[in-house]
Formats: C-alpha cells, structure tokens, sequence
C-alpha cells in the first residue's frame, strides 16, 4: 500500500492496480496496526479493494494479478505509433513551435524515398498487431508526395502482412485541397490539427503569411469534415501567456465548433519554445490556475447535459478508475519513449520520441538511436541511450517515484527530465513536471471526494478512452 | 400464477414406467407415424387415434368416450388448461400426478438439475435438499430431446446444477446436440468453476450460445458469505468468473437486491467495474418473496421505493463502466425514471401478476409487475399507479 497526504489529517491508499481509498489519519494507524475490527465498514472497503485479505483467500492475489497485466498489457506489443517528420519546412512561424522552417530548400528539408523506404522496414518489424503511421513536420502537407508515397507503400507492403494500420496527418489545414483530401478519403487517414483558441488569439500564436491561419484551420476543418467525416478531424492547443485569462473563451472555441473535448496543454521546453523564452512566460503555478479553471468550466458543461472534456483530464482518470491503461506516452512506466513511439526524422535520424527529435535540434542529440540508413533496428531498437533512458528512468525505482503513492497514474519522462535538469532521473521535488501532476491527482480526487455528480461525470470520462 | 404440476383425476394406463414424458399434440392430422410418442389433447368428440396417450380436461371429461378403444389416457383438473400444442409434460402413474416441464410459448423455460446445493443461501426461492435426485439429470435428457428446435432460450437451474460436474456437461452437451439454434442459460453459483479443469472441459463444449449466471451480493467477501451462508462462496465465485473468462466463455453476474445486499451495492458495482469489467452482462434484481426469504423477512425486506436512488448510482456506476445493465424483478412506479433504458420485464410469465393498486394504470403493459409470491406475500405500500 501506498500513501499520499492529499490534506491535513487525510491519506490517499492506494496499491500497484490503480485502485485507491482515502482514509483518515487515525484509521491509517490503526489499519497498519491490525487494530480494524472486520465488522467496520473501513475493513470491508480496503478487503473489497484488495488492500487486506484473509488467510485463506485466493482470489484477491488473481484479482491484483490480473489488474496489473492489464495495465502492462500494452508492453507486449511493442511500438504502435511511428512518427514520420517527412518535411520541416511550414507555412507557419509559431514562436512556441519547436522545430519549424520557413525555408524553401527541399533538398535540406525533406526526408527523400529511399529514407522513406527504410523508415517502413522499421515500421513493420514492430510485432504491435495495431500500427499507427503518423506525419508530422513543420507541414507535411509540404511533401504530400511523400506522404503519398509511404501510405501507398505501407498499403501495399501490409497486403501480406495483415496489421491493423492508420494513418494520420499532423496538419494546419492551410495548405488542405481536394486532391489531398481525395486521397485521405480513399486511404482512411485521420487529420491531426491545432486551435489555440479564438480567432485573435489563435492568430497571435500562431502567425503566417496573410494573418489568416484562423481562417484557414475554419475552412479546413468544415472542408475536412465534409469529406471525411465530422469525428476524423482532432484539435490540439498549446497555452501560451495570452491563453492564460481566457480559458473559458477558448473552450467556447471548441464548443462552438462541434469539438467533444480539449486538451489544455501546457507549452513544452523544447525548441524554440526555450529559444524565444516562451517556455518560462508562465510557471507551473499560473499554469494549474489556467487548468483547474477551465476544467470546472467543463464539468459546468457536464453538468448541464453537455458531453464535453479535457483529454489529459480524461487519460489520468482512465488511471485512476479503470484497471486499463490508456497508453499515453508521457505517462507511461516504463517511458513510452522509442518502444511506445519512435521518430524518423526528415535527416534519417531516429529518435525515442517527438520531444527528442526537438532536442537535436537544439544541438542535444541524447536520444538520437541511430540513423535509419545506416543503423539495423537492433542497433536502434537496442542502443544505449535507448536502454539506459528507460532502464534510469523506470518509477519503480527511481528515487522519489518509487515510494510515491501516485506512481500507478504517472508516467517516467526521461526525456522531459533530461532536458529542463540534465538527467533522466532529476531530483522531483525540483520537477515541474512531478509538480504539475501530483496537483492534478490531488485535484481530481477532491473533486471526486467532495462531490458525487462529478465523481460520475468522471467515471464516464474515465471510459470513453 | 399458472399452476405447474400437481394430482391429477384420474389416470388409465399400462406402462409399467412411473415417469412417462409427452410432448403434447393437438393437431388431428399429425403423421401416424409422430403420434406413437405424444399425448393428444382432446378438444372435441372428434379424436384421433394411434396417439400413445390422451389428455383431457376435467370439463369435458365425457369425452372420454370418444376416446379410441383401450387408449391410454389422463384426466387433468381446469388449472391445466392452458397446456397447449408441443408443451412438453409428465405424467407419474404412481403419484397420480402431471407436472408441465416445458411451454413452447414461455419465454422462461426453466429446467431443474437438481435440488441438491453448497449455498443455503437467506433468500432462496428453491430451497435445497439433500437428497439423491440424479433422477432430474435423467429426466432433463428425455426433456431435451422433446423440446421444439425454434424454443429461443432455455434455462438450467437448481439447487446448484454444476454440482452433478461432468454428468451435468453432459446434459449441456445434449443440448448443443438437439437443440443448436437455442440460448442456454445456466443458473449457478459458480464456484465449480474455480476447478481449471471442470471449467476447460466445460469450455469445450462450444455452444455457440451458453452463459452462466452467477450470484455476487456484496463487494465484501464476509458479507456475500452469510448473504449464502456458506465460507469462501465470494472467493471461489470469482475464481470461478476469473477462469469462464479464461476460456473465454459468457458470464453473467447477478445481484438480488435486499436489506443485506443494499447497503454496499454501489460499492459492489465499483468493484464490479474495476475486477469483472470483462462480464458480458449484470442483473439488478427485485425479491422473490418466496421459499426462504418469508422466514428470513425481517432480515431481507427492504421497500424499493426506499432504494431507489441506490439503484439508481449503481446502474449508473456499471453504465458509465461500459458494462451491459439490466434491473429485474421492479415495478415501474418504485424506481427512477433514469432506470428506464436498463429496466427489463423479467418475471417468468407463469408467476407474474398485478395487484389492485396496479387497476387503472396507464403502464401496465409496460411493467415487469410481481411475482406472484410477492402478491401473497407482501410488496411495497407505497405503489401509485400511472393515470
């Protein structure tokens, strides 16, 4: 059993399943003390949640068995979701973006076939039965040829092989026209694509050529919609400074345009991000401010018959209340890095994970794996720097994670750790990223403790995943 | 509520076996050569013959006379006079006695395995004896092969029919053999299953179309112990579940609700959600106030109306699981209008009844109504019919 104090005089149990109890501290002495009588309806709930058994019980060991393999089922298959950054020029210029170009220099920026190719030899020798081809830039609308390409070459090569794949294409929809979207709607690929928020906020984060990358991303998505279905077009924002006083607008944003949910998503310190010094325009501190409002804006929502969520929200409470894992890469123990993803770059470089690639560009090639030429998928899949990030980082032992008791709902982060303090590992109690978590856990279980609707609202949350 | 089985008036008859099984004909111009082994239901003067035997109703017991010479036949009291065209039934020379074991128009075909069971539990409906009656294995294999191939479902019930192990396969076995297009339904405690063997032997039967039901009262192992007064019936139940699952078969879990099982039922359906999100179907189900839940009343009877918003969270709980709901056994005006979309009309038809509160409302047809223990024996005051 594992214990957080969430507030005075209150601990948070929980055990390597995910299942949790609150209880109070003089219960707390007297459970570890053998002092609960069984007819106290405390004894019951921590029996019924496998926290005590009595002799001869058998079946709270099969139970605890089988909710931890769930949970861990996902390793088994390996690596799902492989990341092809087929071009890093864009028509965007977003000061927070991590890695963009404006350049028209295709021979410097543009993954060729022949890398490609390579890519897909990784791309099935993954043993995952489900395969997810994803393109990412800058816009990858850019090298549509290429992206033509790998689908067409992944279809076919999948013709013997039988994997369940999909595509999706990270894109700002500015650059979206009938051909791009005859062939998405013949090839069932999803498009992935960014909102920041209203028109002028959305305009001041992410700038262009003609100040219309509002406009555009509205004319995309309806065009989109209508092509390939209302639900095969997704959303992501990122909280710039400007976001911050306006959670509720930007919500109404999503609302407003048939979204069923956001991801409030803090910026990330990679790229230029660090470089603009955009990353330290707000602390973690504003940052739950921002989330913690627009989140009970949400559940305002909720409440009124409207079914709408946060998506991180949603993936920590599929931790929390189900015995399934939602296989989200930054909350992933072991780090999803490289064996949950993995990223080929434009250059041929391979890297564990998007945030990776946005190091290297920074001049830090720590979790460079090789070269998709020139390296075999053992020496990638196998190397060092792989290995070492995930063995390091592992939460079961890690200092401070190990004993922690929400290391069930949280994930390793290595290369998160390794950018903002140098090491994999870092000392938590300086991480921001431990930091922003654990206030969230705490967060949502007071909000399941001090209010029923919400709990429910939660648990059908916790499901849709 | 129809009356299944009893004395009957009179019967005239050579076989020299006590228990003789008919299923029941009242089509004249059936094929000689079907008639060998049915009963004719004689309806008129205008007989048929060659029929094995004959049954008549007490009203028109003079067409007796009618009947063909030295026919076999019986003469059954007016209470059985909805037996109807390939209803299956026997006969008991010596006790002078019918019994109806199967109606081609119930959906609720019940067959009894056995009497015999490792539960005593509070509320029983069939309270258990412990007696030798490998004479229902024998009879539910005759029983099997007169049943109609279209009958949609039926049900092996007990007592604790897995306690007869491999000669209860067997009969399941039957079943998949004779009747392929037919849902099977097996009510049972469940903890046989906590035996890998006697479960992948079960497994192997492959019926296309088999789920066991089996009984969780309380998410607290004590508690579901005395709710079936016997130690360690949670533990193996749900090894039990954990191995059906295993071998990938369907499992249903059921909960009859009362003052011993409401208390922790939201917890229940959480630990439902959390440990079996992997059944393929939970039952909410109303008391039958019958068998040994009227000497156990005070102990069990807890108004519905008073639980209502209980079962309200908990269908709650295990829908917002994803899980397939149902309620049981409830009348209409004593739960939730957000029950409506799990609320089933379960009762079997040959005990379900209204009462005279029931007279004049507007939803009856609707409703799931009562056992018909539960007219004789005691229901909620607070019923208010729908105007």
């Amino acid at each position: 059993m594992e214990l957080g104090k969430i507030r005075r005089g209150f601990f948070y149990s929980l055990n390597l399943s995910g299942e949790f109890t609150v209880v109070k501290n003089n219960e707390l002495d007297r459970v570890v003390n053998h002092q609960l009588s069984p007819d106290e309806p405390l004894y019951s709930d921590l029996r019924s949640r496998q926290f005590i058994y009595e002799l001869n019980d058998k079946a709270p060991i099969q139970l605890l068995a089988l909710k931890v393999r769930t949970k861990l089922s996902r390793l088994a298959n390996f690596t799902n979701l492989h990341i092809f950054v087929v071009t890093l020029r864009c028509d965007h210029s977003c000061p927070y973006c991590q890695v963009s170009r404006q350049s028209e220099d295709k021979a410097a920026f543009d993954m060729t076939k022949e890398m490609a190719d390579k890519g897909l030899d990784l791309v099935f020798r993954s043993p995952s039965p489900a395969l997810k081809i994803e393109f990412q830039g800058g816009e990858p609308l850019l090298n549509f040829e290429l992206v033509k390409y790998i689908v067409l070459e992944a279809e076919k090569r999948n013709e013997s092989l039988g994997r369940d794949l999909a595509f999706v294409i990270a894109t700002t929809l500015s650059l979206l026209t009938d051909e791009v979207l005859d062939f998405c709607k013949a090839h069932n690929i999803y498009l992935s694509s960014s909102l920041d928020g209203v028109e002028e906020l959305h305009n001041t984060n992410r700038p262009r050529a003609g100040k219309n990358s509002y406009q555009k991303f509205i004319e995309g998505l309806d065009k989109a919609r209508l092509s390939l279905g209302f639900n095969s077009v997704s959303a992501l924002m990122t909280t710039t400074e400007q976001s911050l006083p306006q959670v509720k607008s930007v919500i109404d944003e999503y609302l407003r345009l048939g979204f069923n949910g956001i991801f409030l998503r803090p910026l990330s310190p990679y790229g230029f991000a660090i470089k603009t010094k955009k990353y330290r325009a707000y602390n973690t501190e504003r940052w739950l401010d921002f989330y913690k409002e627009g989140l009970a804006y949400i559940i305002e929502l909720n409440k009124s018959g409207i079914r709408f969520t946060e998506q991180y929200t949603s993936l920590i409470l599929t931790k929390m209340l189900t015995s399934n894992d939602p296989g989200f890469v930054d909350l992933m123990n072991p780090s999803g890095a490289g064996i949950a993803a993995i990223v080929i770059n434009y250059d041929g470089g391979v890297y564990a994970s998007d945030e990776s690639r946005m190091l290297a560009e920074m001049g830090d090639e720590s979790f460079r794996l090789g070269h998709i030429e020139h390296n075999t998928y053992e020496e990638i899949m196998l190397s060092d720097k792989l290995l070492d990030a995930l063995e390091d980082s592992f939460t079961l032992s890690v200092p401070m994670c190990s004993d922690c008791a929400f290391e069930p709902y949280c994930g390793a982060e290595p290369v998160y750790h390794h950018a903002v303090y140098g090491d994999t590992v870092a000392r938590k109690p300086e991480s921001e990223f431990c930091k922003r978590n654990m206030a969230i856990f705490k967060h949502l279980i007071e909000l399941m403790r001090s209010d029923a609707e919400t709990k429910q609202i939660f648990l059908g949350w916790a499901n849709r995943c | 509520m129809l009356k299944l089985g009893g004395r009957v008036v009179e019967i005239k008859s050579q076989e020299v076996n006590n228990n003789e099984l008919f299923s029941v004909s009242t089509k004249e111009d059936l094929p000689k050569v079907l008639r060998a082994s049915r009963a004719f239901l004689v309806s008129d003067a205008d007989v048929p013959e060659g029929f094995k035997h004959y049954l008549i109703l007490e009203s028109v017991a003079h067409l007796i006379n009618a009947l063909p010479v030295n026919s076999e036949y019986t003469v059954l009291p007016q209470d059985y006079s909805y037996i109807a065209d390939e209803d299956v039934i026997r006969i008991s020379k010596d006790k002078s006695s019918i019994r109806v074991l199967y109606r081609a128009s119930s959906p609720n075909n019940g067959i009894l395995i056995s009497e015999q069971c490792n539960h005593y539990c509070l509320m029983c409906s069939q309270p258990p004896k412990a007696i030798d009656d490998s004479w229902l294995l024998a009879e539910a294999a005759q029983l099997i092969k007169l049943i109609p191939q279209y009958t949609r479902e039926i049900i092996f019930t007990g007592g604790e029919p897995t306690l007869y192990g491999g000669k209860f396969l067997d009969i399941l076995r039957l079943a998949k053999s004779y009747l392929p297009n037919t849902s099977v339904h097996i009510l049972s405690n469940g903890r046989s299953f906590k035996s890998d063997a006697f479960t992948k032997s079960y497994s192997l039967i492959d019926h296309p179309d088999m789920m066991v039901g089996i009984p969780i009262y309380s998410d607290d192992p004590a508690q579901h112990d005395y709710i079936v007064q016997a130690k360690e019936a949670f533990d193996e139940a749900i090894l039990g579940i954990l191995n059906l699952k295993k071998y990938e078969q369907k499992v249903e879990v059921r909960v009859v609700l009362h003052k011993q099982s409401i208390g922790r039922l939201r917890q229940l359906c959480e630990f439902i959600g959390r440990n079996l999100l992997f059944v393929d179907h939970v039952a909410l189900m109303g008391l039958e106030m019958t068998g040994f839940t009227r000497a156990n009343l005070d102990e069990l009877w807890i108004d519905p109306y008073d639980y209502k918003d209980t079962l309200s969270d908990a269908v709650k709980i295990l829908a917002g699981y994803g899980m397939n709901v149902s309620v049981y056994n409830h009348q209409l005006c004593l739960v939730n209008d957000d029950i409506a979309p799990y609320y089933k009309k379960s009762i079997s038809d040959w005990k379900n009844e209204y009462v005279e509160e029931c007279d004049g409302c507007k939803r009856l047809s609707e409703c799931g109504g009562f056992f018909s223990s539960g007219v004789q024996n005691g229901y909620s005051k607070k019923l208010t019919a729908f105007k």
